[in-house]
């Protein structure tokens, strides 16, 4: 990716002329703006950046950004951008996408997509609920949810996108949240060095039809206890008197008083680990087992050739063996008469 | 040449053509045997058609009617239409081989049989009561009971090999004898043998030996009077190969690669029949050609249209599950007017039906099976060979008006072959591709006068920062816009803008047949063979008739309809029950009549002749 030194461009340079529509005191407000607020730090031309959005809320982003975009179908941006970075490996691919599209009806592409190390990032909206459609429980909803087409109560167990993430092999993974907007400007940045598939959850309010889904970690009072922010070969410290701490007793967590002196024996963040272990337990954190603190920050960040590596070594490689004659066609022309021939005069 | 050798000597009979079919059991390698006999065909310079059949499971209980496999080819000294009706020859290599194809084999032709593989055992699983070979088949046909397995087994006797790669072998000793009794070179298959165990001698050694042994079987043994030759072929001259109908879409779109300078991207899933253009077009990342096996075949055709987002040409494969599972991307092409090829290799249907088998019913299906009013150019390969030059045509579509195309192939064209005469370099279209590169004046959905095409602009370029969508857009801006009046323009424009292209392609033309008469055969795809060959038998029998071909579908040829209006009555045959009717019917209000078999297999020629003498008589 070309990459010059200093950026010209400002946030205004980002923004679209087009109406927002999202809900006033949406959450998407803040991502976008946070998106706008990093972008044009980056060093990468304007016209390299592309936004991949499928359909949701939160896939109308790529219209509010000033930026070459594609507002594609229901839960498959991810294919689109993988088409779009084998052709053109050079630009900086951002998909949008929400819990819904991202997991329910395009959960296929999201695992697949990851594994792979396809070269883009990927954010994924989480409110826990099908705004556009006005209010369905969605697969991050929680057990027991009432809603439109839940009345009694979802009976379905939630799906953890961070754990998703992992267990298809990502290489880059971050939780945010939508009013922390100074932690998610500052996971985008490490998300927009990081080559490879960088997924990125952020939880986000939706006022309208799931309001205060993350009250824990974004009130005032409550946050702290409720949320660690890691950091890598730093311990895990929390709450609102920095007096907790998670240890790790054999692969479970647990919270310790860090006031007492038990320092030692807090767990230290490696993000780099090659074992996805640490990462996977960090991210179920408060998640899928309750009474620990939901992590923020990033979750695993590891070095791997990318899809796009791969597939333009091995191009290289074989237009190397044709030239040398390695290989038994190399036109058109030779191709086209190959195999046994005849002549009819 | 003395006296006493002539005597020796078997008679050679020269015929003009011949249908033989090579059938037995999955494992018998009776692909393979039809293979190579083609190749030998081919390259003594005959006319030929093939049409592969074989079962979907990959190893059907051996010995029973399922898993039959077999390999037919028509081959003629004079331009030939069709893998031929009716059978001169059958070899068949077990109970369940004659069981199935005995029907197919002329009164008084001849009947090869491998007797070893007649056990009590496989002729149960064949649903024989009795051994068929006792009972009065002798009276109807020529029976040639032959031990194939055992003479196999002798011709290997002093090579210690292990029972299963001698029986592996008997395929070999078949051909053989086929190469003698057609008298065919059997140097391609030596080669290729020679070039396939390279590494393996010993087994090279036996398979020549069987081989040779089948050769002078019949060569020697008293079994066959004579054997035929069938004299090489007044094609047009030029340097062919054999293809098969997937083969040639493969180099339609490594021709298209190379004439329009884009990088082509084939996103990709595995299905039968369409699978071997993605395992073949692989093979050209030499050639910077990319492919993709996607997870399902909506992320094939999503990488796809990504692709052809970012500048490169798109292209799909699939049959006509796959279709059902691409038509809301197929509808996000349409309306983000993406270039893209959708390759359908149609199969039996409905749901997972006849995977292996040949059917032409997915023209409604490509022409409306989206929402919404969402028309697509689609073109229909006729032959095998043709596949080639229709590929290149729908690129040229696809590129000049900015449209996904539809390429039709179905069972039959894909895996079946004739003589391709290879075109030269210089005869190929050239492919004009224009970016848009100036940001001055450009708008997204601002389009070409003349092509009614919105420009191509590339993420990447400077200034010509855009958003496309599925949502509907303003006519020019292509900003969304749910204005009443914009939609009905939209969508008026994206039907003039398909419907225009009549003007760029050919008009329809008779085939066989006077510009005017009684009678107007009329057919798309892969039905081209069986409708030459029946319009040639009428004409002979005096009738007035006339067969043309759809190359395309949509839109049709401008002057389709008043073509039609030159004939008093029109045959529309086709291997479903009757799209293209619907269709004509629908756009021009002419009766047309069909004839309609849905059986998986091409239609025959004699159905043609009889429907359309009918319909003559009506
Ligand atoms: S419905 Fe919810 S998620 Fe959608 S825009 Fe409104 S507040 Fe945001």
């Amino acid at each position: 990716m070309a990459i010059s030194n200093q950026s010209q461009y400002t946030k205004a340079d980002f923004e679209s002329a087009n109406d927002i529509r999202w809900c006033p005191g949406c959450g998407d407000y803040a991502i976008l703006s946070a998106v706008q607020g990093v972008v044009p730090a980056l060093g990468i031309p304007k016209e390299k950046f592309v936004f991949i959005s499928g359909i949701g809320c939160s896939s109308r982003f790529p219209h509010y950004m000033s930026c070459y975009g594609f507002h594609t179908i229901h839960g498959r941006a991810l294919t689109v951008a993988t088409g779009v970075k084998s052709i053109n490996p050079d630009l900086s691919v951002w998909v949008i996408t929400g819990d819904g599209d991202g997991l329910s009806i395009g959960g296929n592409h999201l695992i697949h997509a990851i594994r792979r190390n396809q070269d883009f990032k990927i954010l994924l909206f989480n409110n826990r609920i099908y705004g556009l459609t006005k209010g369905q429980y969605s697969p991050t909803s929680e057990l027991g949810k009432k809603t439109k087409s839940t009345p009694y109560g979802s009976i379905d167990n939630p799906i953890n996108p961070a754990s998703v993430a992992i267990a298809s092999g990502a290489t880059f993974v971050a939780r945010t949240v939508d009013k922390n907007v100074k932690h998610m400007m500052e996971v985008l940045k490490k998300a927009a060095a990081h080559k490879g598939t960088a997924f990125i959850e952020i939880y986000q309010n939706c006022l309208v039809f799931n309001d205060n889904a993350f009250e824990g970690f974004t009130k005032k009072d409550v946050k702290d206890d409720h949320s660690v922010y890691i950091e890598h070969g730093k311990p895990l410290i929390f709450g609102k008197n920095h007096d907790k701490a998670i240890k790790l007793n054999g692969f479970h967590p647990e919270v310790i008083n860090a006031a007492n002196g038990n320092i030692k024996e807090t767990l230290v963040h490696n993000e780099h680990a090659d074992d996805r272990g640490l990462a996977y337990v960090l991210g179920q954190m408060g998640v899928e087992n309750e009474g620990l603190p939901v992590a923020f920050g990033v979750l695993r960040q590891i070095e791997q050739p990318t899809y796009q590596e791969r597939l333009f070594e091995q191009e290289k490689l074989a237009k190397e063996k044709s030239l040398s004659g390695g290989l038994p066609q190399q036109t058109l022309e030779q191709i086209l008469n190959a195999g046994d021939t005849w002549m009819v005069k | 040449m003395t006296l006493t050798e002539e005597k020796k000597e078997k008679k050679i009979e020269t015929l003009e053509e011949a249908t033989i079919r090579f059938a037995g059991d999955s494992g018998d390698g009776m692909q393979l045997t039809g293979g190579q006999f083609t190749n030998a065909t081919a390259i003594v310079g005959n006319d030929l058609s093939t049409l592969p059949d074989f079962p979907a499971e990959i190893r059907a209980p051996a010995g029973s009617l399922a898993g039959v496999s077999a390999f037919q080819i028509h081959f003629s000294s004079k331009e030939i239409h069709t893998p031929g009706d009716i059978l001169d020859v059958l070899v068949a290599m077990n109970p369940a081989a004659l069981k199935t194809s005995l029907k197919d084999l002329k009164p008084g032709g001849m009947l090869i049989v491998n007797t070893d593989a007649f056990t009590e055992t496989n002729l149960k699983k064949a649903g024989y009561e009795e051994n068929p070979l006792e009972a009065e088949i002798n009276q109807k046909y020529q029976v040639f009971p032959i031990e194939i397995s055992r003479l196999t087994q002798l011709a290997l006797e002093d090579m210690n090999l292990p029972g299963k790669v001698v029986d592996r072998s008997k395929n070999l000793f078949a051909l053989g004898l086929m190469y003698w009794l057609y008298t065919r070179p059997m140097d391609t298959t030596i080669d290729w043998l020679k070039k396939k165990f390279s590494k393996d001698p010993v087994i090279l050694e036996a398979n020549l030996k069987v081989l040779k042994a089948g050769y002078h079987y019949g060569e020697t043994t008293e079994t066959f009077i004579s054997n035929y030759e069938i004299k090489h072929a007044k094609l047009l001259p030029g340097k062919y190969r054999n293809i098969t109908g997937n083969e040639a879409t493969v180099l339609g779109l490594v021709a298209a690669h190379e004439l329009t300078g884009l990088t082509m991207f084939l996103g990709s899933y595995p299905i039968t029949p369409a699978s071997d253009i993605l395992h073949e077009l692989s093979k050209y990342k030499n050639l910077g050609i990319r492919t993709f096996q996607a997870e399902d075949e909506i992320a094939a055709i999503g990488a796809a249209i990504g692709a052809s987002f970012a500048g490169g040409l798109g292209v799909t494969t699939t049959s006509g599950p796959g279709i059902c599972l691409k038509s809301e991307f197929t509808g996000l092409a349409i309306k983000t007017e993406l270039p893209l090829i959708i390759c359908d290799i149609q199969r039996g249907g409905p749901s997972t039906g006849l995977p292996t088998k040949t059917e032409q019913g997915d023209l409604l299906q490509v022409m409306f099976g989206r929402t919404s009013e969402s028309p697509i150019p689609i073109l229909a390969a006729a032959t095998p060979g043709d596949c080639f030059e229709t590929m290149i045509e729908a690129v040229r579509i696809a590129v000049k008006y900015m449209t996904p195309v539809f390429f039709m192939s179905d069972g039959y064209l894909a895996n079946g072959s004739e003589p391709w005469r290879i075109p030269q370099i210089n005869t190929l279209p050239k492919i004009e591709v224009k970016f848009r590169k100036e940001a001055d004046g450009f708008y997204p959905y601002l389009r070409n006068p003349d092509t009614l095409a919105r420009p191509w602009a590339l993420p990447g370029t400077p200034g010509l920062e855009h958003v496309i969508t599925g949502v509907e857009t303003e006519q020019i801006t292509g900003k969304i816009c749910y204005d009443p009046q914009n939609h009905d323009a939209m969508i008026k424009i994206r039907a003039k803008r398909i419907a225009q292209i009549e003007n760029d392609i050919p008009d329809i033309k008779t085939i066989f047949g006077e510009s005017k008469g009684d009678l107007l055969i009329l057919g798309w795809g892969s039905t081209l063979g069986s409708i030459n060959a029946a319009c040639e038998q009428l004409l002979k029998q005096g009738y007035k008739v006339a067969n043309a071909h759809l190359r395309y579908l949509n839109p049709f040829p401008k002057n389709l309809g008043e073509f039609l209006k030159n004939y008093k009555k029109i045959l529309i045959p086709e291997i479903n029950l009757g799209q293209l009717r619907l269709l004509i019917r629908a756009k021009y209000l002419i009766d047309a009549q069909g004839f309609n078999i849905v059986g998986g297999q091409p239609l025959k020629v004699n159905g043609i002749v009889e429907a359309a003498t009918k319909l003559l008589k009506a």
